[in-house]
């Protein structure tokens, strides 16, 4: 039976989840390039430039994703969540519409100045372009952070007759969790970058390129990803704070905490069973969870138990935290390896350059998988607590949403494969072509 | 707190506003997907970096078209997109693929290269057909009879021919040689096919609403705005016109003419529109007075747009500013 709920769902998560590939990237690449450009501007040596030129490239074709697949996301919103607007949309509204007048025209007009017009303004002109840039996608964060966060954590409004009223903007914006969130999306998404930077680098020296751009961005990104991921580790332990203190259930999900427990045990492994209501599998570290969320060895962590009907689906909840944490961890361990390695030895062995490549897009997977516990942790409401998701679903017929989810998912499948191996294609083309324009140089020919 | 007659004119003015421009902006650039040559590498070279260093921005608009859409008039905003569900859906296909394969092209494999610049004309033909389908929709009412399709489905062929036509205009200004003396044909070309759109949906509209023809036949306003579709022809004439001149004797002075003829085109093409269905917002339903978002949450975001839109304006022009002239060879740095 074809259900227009669960399929707009999916479709909006299908949409959601390639959308937010992009924007992860291309926020805190923006700021790699804007220290690439003033380091150049600072020094004046090319090699900075060079890095400038490559990574230039990728954050055009990342940022051309992101916006096509944003556009995406603001029709959605009529399309499959109409309720969602006449419900929120007083709240909402006005928030996407500063996204839009803020963030989308400075970044996407300054972007043609900086990818296209180095020649044609001053010096001056285009880092001023190259930093506005990076501004704007911050800014783009800012705003859509504080909308997400305040479906989480609603404050600041008035409800009358079901349709919510804005009454304190101030509070509508800087919401309970919106802090929170906002620093752990922006460090995931500087870690997401330095890990891509990283791996891209890395993948170059071991195509024996023996220019000096690989090694400096390799080092410039290990740099970022050691200071960056620790903080991530602090950063997310306070927002996990903040979420027990206002979304306990999505708490207990993520530590599959059934009944109400004192001293609860922290479960590095388990399998939740929703039918049983018990966990199997367990292994567990006494009084654990209790002591991190609590301060208190057998502080209590409320239990799914007490939401009965209204807390979210626990295992994907349960997984994914695990998945983001788990790599976390191992970010942390390969970021602190990698950096000191090329301290002490100047360059990186082979296996730890593999190491690196695989791990280009890890960013990518422990983001998906943090927004999964956090949005799916959200379930079964649109703004936690006080809307439904049933309430506000579109009444366009299941099967025309089956069909243009067939059709995204076949579209994204095929831009993702191409995204991935251009990126690896342009990293080849880069180890020949500048090679060439070496030796041309070493001959006495001239830079193009 | 404003009033509710002041806060739905000036957002459904604003709203007008950002179509209009998207029309033009977007229209031109997807005008060039549109005609895209498949036979000759240079030239879709020179085509594409004509419009390389804008088209981010330009789709900006139709965001911001359809945020004041969402923010203002939530209520018509999920009314039209749950009517216009699919060829929404079609459109939005269509704009990632032209999006992406934009830079693709470039980027790609060399063997890849045909494949994502057939994509990018195919995505901007989709992208543009499903405007003018949904454009179509729109002035039948959301009609659901074959008949209505079948507008629609014309009313898409006519926006093609409408963004090739300021496609071809913004090509004869940016460039030069062989991509010039071939815009002009299409230019002179897609003149034609539109003008006969113009006439058709100018035709079909007060045929079938009733209030749309009150309007245009039944007022003292009629006899001022009659002119509007007489001038719309003259419009299209003398284009033809320039373009004659300008295949037999080739001047590069005026060459920013055509463009400027096919934005008065748009220009007075959109006037008729709006005049035809103000104050409604969703044809014979509901009206923008009606469909208004909370006034208060309305001047919240006054203040954003009296702040911010003077400046996007004023740095777009300087991004025009500063690619201006003829287009010279796309190169990233």
């Amino acid at each position: 039976m074809l259900d227009t709920l669960l399929l707009s769902r999916i479709q909006f998560a299908t949409n959601i989840s390639f959308h937010i590939l992009f924007p992860t990237i291309s926020i805190a690449l923006a700021w790699f390039l804007v220290f690439f450009k003033v380091r150049y501007v600072q020094t004046n040596q090319p090699v900075w430039l060079r890095a400038y030129r490559f990574w230039v490239k990728i954050f055009a074709l990342t940022f051309a994703l992101g916006v096509v697949s944003g556009i995406t996301m603001s029709f959605q919103f009529g399309t499959n969540w109409p309720g969602f607007m006449e419900r929120v949309g007083n709240i909402a509204g006005p928030l996407l519409g500063y996204e839009v007048l803020t963030a989308f025209f400075m970044e996407a007009t300054f972007l043609g100045i900086m990818l296209f017009g180095m020649k044609r303004v001053s010096p001056r002109v285009h880092t001023f372009s190259t930093v506005i840039v990076a501004i704007g996608t911050t800014i783009s964060a800012f705003w859509i952070l504080s909308l997400n966060s305040w479906m989480h954590t609603p404050t600041g409004h008035e409800i009358i007759d079901g349709v919510f009223y804005p009454k304190n903007w101030l509070e509508i914006i800087f919401n309970p969790s919106f802090g929170y969130r906002l620093s752990h999306m922006l460090l995931a998404s500087g870690i997401t970058a330095s890990f891509l930077v990283a791996g891209i680098s890395a993948y170059r020296l071991l195509k024996d390129d023996h220019k000096h751009a690989p090694k400096l961005t390799l080092k410039v990104a290990l740099t970022v990803a050691v200071i960056l991921t620790p903080m991530q580790a602090f950063v997310g332990d306070l927002h996990g704070l903040n979420t027990f203190k206002y979304q306990p259930q999505k708490v207990a999900a993520m530590e599959g905490v059934w009944d109400t427990e004192k001293g609860a045990p922290l479960l590095l492994f388990a399998v939740p069973n929703e039918e049983t209501r018990k966990n199997e599998f367990e292994i567990a570290i006494p009084n654990l969870a209790s002591l991190i969320l609590t301060h208190e060895l057998d502080g209590e962590i409320k239990g799914l138990n007490e939401f009965k009907d209204a807390h979210p689906p626990v295992k994907p909840v349960f997984f994914g935290f695990r998945v983001m944490v788990g790599l976390g961890l191992l970010m942390i361990l390969v970021a602190f390896t990698t950096r000191v390695v090329l301290y002490k030895k100047d360059r990186l062995p082979v296996w730890l350059l593999r190491v690196l490549v695989a791990m280009t897009f890890s960013g990518w997977v422990a983001t998906l998988a943090g927004w999964y516990v956090t949005e799916i942790g959200r379930q079964p409401y649109m703004v936690q607590g006080l809307l439904r998701i049933d309430e506000v679903v579109t009444q366009v017929p299941a099967e025309h949403v089956l069909y243009t989810l067939i059709g995204y998912l076949c579209l994204y499948s095929l831009l993702l494969t191409a995204y991935i191996k251009t990126l690896f294609y342009t990293a080849d083309k880069a180890v020949e072509v500048e090679e060439y324009e070496m030796n041309a140089s070493v001959r006495g020919g001239q830079y193009a | 707190m404003l009033s509710i007659e002041f806060l739905a004119q000036f957002y459904g003015g604003l709203m007008a506003l950002a179509i209009l421009v998207y029309a033009i902006l977007d229209g031109y650039d997807l005008g060039v997907g549109i005609l895209l040559p498949t036979d000759d590498k240079q030239q879709a070279d020179t085509m594409i970096a004509s419009i390389g260093p804008f088209w981010d921005a330009n789709e900006t608009w139709l965001v911001l078209a359809v945020g004041l859409a969402l923010i203002a008039f939530p209520a018509a905003h999920s009314m039209i997109l749950q009517a216009l569900y699919l060829p929404v859906a079609v459109m939005l296909l269509g704009l990632i693929l032209r999006g992406v394969a934009f830079d693709f092209r470039a980027k790609a494999k060399t063997k890849y290269r045909d494949a994502w610049d057939i994509s990018f004309k195919a995505g901007s033909i989709i992208t543009a057909f499903s405007q003018g389908f949904m454009l179509g929709l729109y002035v039948m009412s959301f009609d659901t009879s074959l008949q209505s399709y079948t507008f629609a489905a014309l009313s898409g062929i006519g926006v093609v021919a409408a963004y090739g036509l300021i496609g071809s205009a913004w090509l004869v200004m940016k460039t030069n040689g062989d991509v010039y003396t071939r815009a002009l044909h299409w230019c002179r070309r897609f003149n034609w096919v539109s003008l006969i759109g113009v006439i058709a949906v100018s035709l079909v509209n007060p045929l079938i609403n009733e209030f749309v023809a009150k309007k245009w036949f039944g007022t003292e306003l009629s006899i001022l705005l009659l002119p509007i579709p007489f001038a719309c022809i003259a419009l299209f004439i003398f284009q033809d016109r320039v373009l004659a001149n300008f295949i037999s004797c080739a001047p590069k002075q005026e060459s920013w003419r055509p463009f400027a003829i096919s934005v008065a085109v748009f220009l007075l093409c959109f006037l008729g529109l709006v005049y035809s269905f103000f104050p409604y917002v969703v044809p014979n339903e509901l009206t923008i007075y009606e469909s208004l978002a909370d006034p208060s949450a309305l001047t919240f975001m006054l203040y954003g747009v009296v702040l911010v839109v003077p400046a996007i304006i004023g740095y777009t022009i300087f991004s025009y500013r500063v690619f201006w002239g003829k287009t010279q060879a796309l190169t990233y740095y």
